[in-house]
């Protein structure tokens, strides 16, 4: 199996845009090529990840739409739609179609336009993905939020201050990311005060409905100088996906998520290290809960501990495993499909040196796509060339 | 936000309509597991051979939320919780569990709940007004079980 390199990445300004999400796709294509050296017609295979164009904004087909705009025909095409993992998920298949030879140069896109629908009509999209006997009840992911937000604070009597200080510190990293779209720190007592959503929950516990883009380019890693001569391309060194049940309550452990655990050890597996080995990580902070069940269920912390790291400063972005050195969804913004994509393009952008003021020593990186509340998950493992 | 048109009036005694209402339907399989809802094949693989009325058993209340935001065709604020059945001591499956709206007291507002509550389901016949959202409205069941604090 070839070992497949990240040779190009891109992605758009994050937050309300204009732009709606053909033309948001092909800023990010556009820009992903361009930083590859490449044009569309060199494309064997050219993915989208996106969850819901056609609910959004009544627009169907967008891979093939891309393509067009892109002069990237006649390249294979294909939409990959995981929900809130469609990012990860499309990592997923483009480095499969690199690893299994059937493209010699795969694009991804990720893209997303949500912005023109309501908070509740955006949230009602969102939360079609549940299964009939939770959606009839009106549940939507930030309740499943604050539902596992209250066992998690009871069963491991951690404070709720601790769920502010991720919101705190996504914010304080996002204030140097360009891309993002808050740029804006916030305290403590703002977190505390602000309004409640979904109980013990509030406003800044949870990212914003958000327009974006994000695009990378993939090779064998046997050919990765042709298109990155400075030798500054980074390597998928493992990746894995994996899903857990449809139906939340239905999880052994409702604070524990399955797909994280399952698609993170194929992942260490494949890329021969331990969660000790990682560097930086970018994980899936759509909720301030879910960073703590995230860095748990990845192993880089004991059940029940995570939040006490975030307490002592370890995920901060000096800290001993920065987490979310781009700002995290909650700072940078979740445009579904694009989310993904974008944080890979940030470990991308560490384990190669490039992330400007964000920068920390990372050799190895780690992004963590997650679907559903934690339907769908797709964990990725970069490795810099150098 | 709109509030749904389903009327919150689960804290009455049931009526003889009520009686003839479905049952909180459960599935179980060949391995004695049971599930809440109902899939083809059970947890381990087992194939489904009946069911369980649900309304049989009380349960405690896992965790809960009040959520604000709620979308099309749901009532704001809307109080949910998780909550475990009691199977009884013979059952060694895994836990059955169900998500469901808190029920509503005389003056309209969701019983306060905490974690650990005894908990009732009683039947409404409409949870969330269908057509208001996204899902059709035909592709899917819109009545079911609240959940009411045991006294």
């Amino acid at each position: 199996m070839e070992r497949v390199a990240i040779v190009g990445a891109s992605m758009t300004r994050f937050g309300q845009r204009d732009a709606w999400v053909r033309e948001l796709l092909a800023e990010a294509g556009e820009a992903a090529l361009s930083d590859a050296g490449i044009v569309g017609d060199d494309l064997d295979h050219l993915y989208v990840s996106n969850m819901a164009s056609g609910e959004f904004e009544g627009q169907t087909g967008v891979p093939n739409a891309l393509a067009h705009d892109l002069a990237a025909t006649p390249a294979y095409t294909a939409r990959i739609d995981q929900t809130s993992s469609s990012g990860g998920a499309g990592v997923y298949a483009a480095w499969q179609s690199v690893a299994s030879g059937a493209s010699d140069l795969t694009m991804l896109v990720g893209g997303e336009k949500m912005t023109h629908r309501s908070t509740a009509e955006a949230t009602d999209v969102i939360a079609s993905l549940t299964h009939p006997v939770e959606y009839k009840h009106g549940v939507t992911l930030p309740s499943f939020a604050g539902l596992t937000a209250r066992l998690y604070l009871d069963e491991y009597d951690a404070p709720r201050e601790s769920l502010g200080k991720v919101a705190v510190k996504n914010h304080a990293n996002g204030v140097d990311n360009p891309h993002a779209q808050f740029r804006k720190e916030v305290d403590l007592e703002t977190v505390l005060e602000s309004p409640v959503v979904a109980d013990p929950l509030r406003l800044y516990d949870f990212c914003p409905i958000t327009d974006g883009s994000a695009a990378l380019v993939f090779c064998p890693e046997s050919v990765a100088e042709e298109y990155a001569p400075d030798g500054e391309y980074a390597v998928i060194s493992g990746i894995g996906g994996a899903t857990d049940t449809h139906v939340v309550h239905e999880r052994a452990d409702p604070t524990t998520m399955g797909g994280v655990v399952d698609s993170s050890a194929i992942a260490y597996e494949m890329a021969g290290i331990a969660p000790d080995d990682v560097d930086v990580a970018e994980l899936h902070d759509m909720f301030t809960i879910l960073e703590f069940l995230q860095s748990e269920d990845l192993g880089f912390f004991e059940k029940g501990e995570g939040w006490k790291a975030v307490e002592e400063g370890v995920t901060d972005r000096d800290g001993e495993l920065p987490i979310n050195t781009s700002g995290g969804l909650k700072s940078k913004g979740h445009p579904l499909g694009a989310s993904g994509v974008a944080q890979v393009y940030e470990i991308y952008k560490q384990v190669t040196g490039d992330a400007g003021p964000r920068q920390v020593e990372a050799d190895t990186g780690l992004a963590c796509n997650v679907g559903g509340f934690g339907n769908c998950v797709t964990t990725a493992i970069l490795e810099g060339s150098q | 936000m709109s509030d749904t048109n389903a009327d919150d009036d689960t804290h009455e005694e049931p009526t003889d309509e009520a009686r003839d209402e479905p049952t909180f339907e459960a599935a179980e399989y060949a391995d004695g597991s049971v599930s809440y809802p109902p899939h083809p094949v059970g947890p381990n693989g087992a194939e489904r051979v009946g069911s369980v009325d649900l309304r049989e058993h009380e349960a405690r209340v896992v965790t809960w939320t009040t959520s604000m935001a709620t979308p099309p065709g749901v009532r704001a604020p809307n109080t949910l919780a998780i909550v475990e059945f009691e199977m009884g001591e013979e059952y060694d499956g895994p836990p059955v569990r169900a998500l469901g709206q808190v029920a509503a007291d005389p003056d309209g507002n969701a019983f306060d709940v905490v974690i650990g509550d005894h908990v009732e389901p009683v039947y409404a016949d409409e949870l969330r007004e269908p057509g208001a959202g996204i899902r059709e409205p035909a592709s899917q069941a819109w009545d079911g079980f609240r959940f009411r604090p045991v006294e």
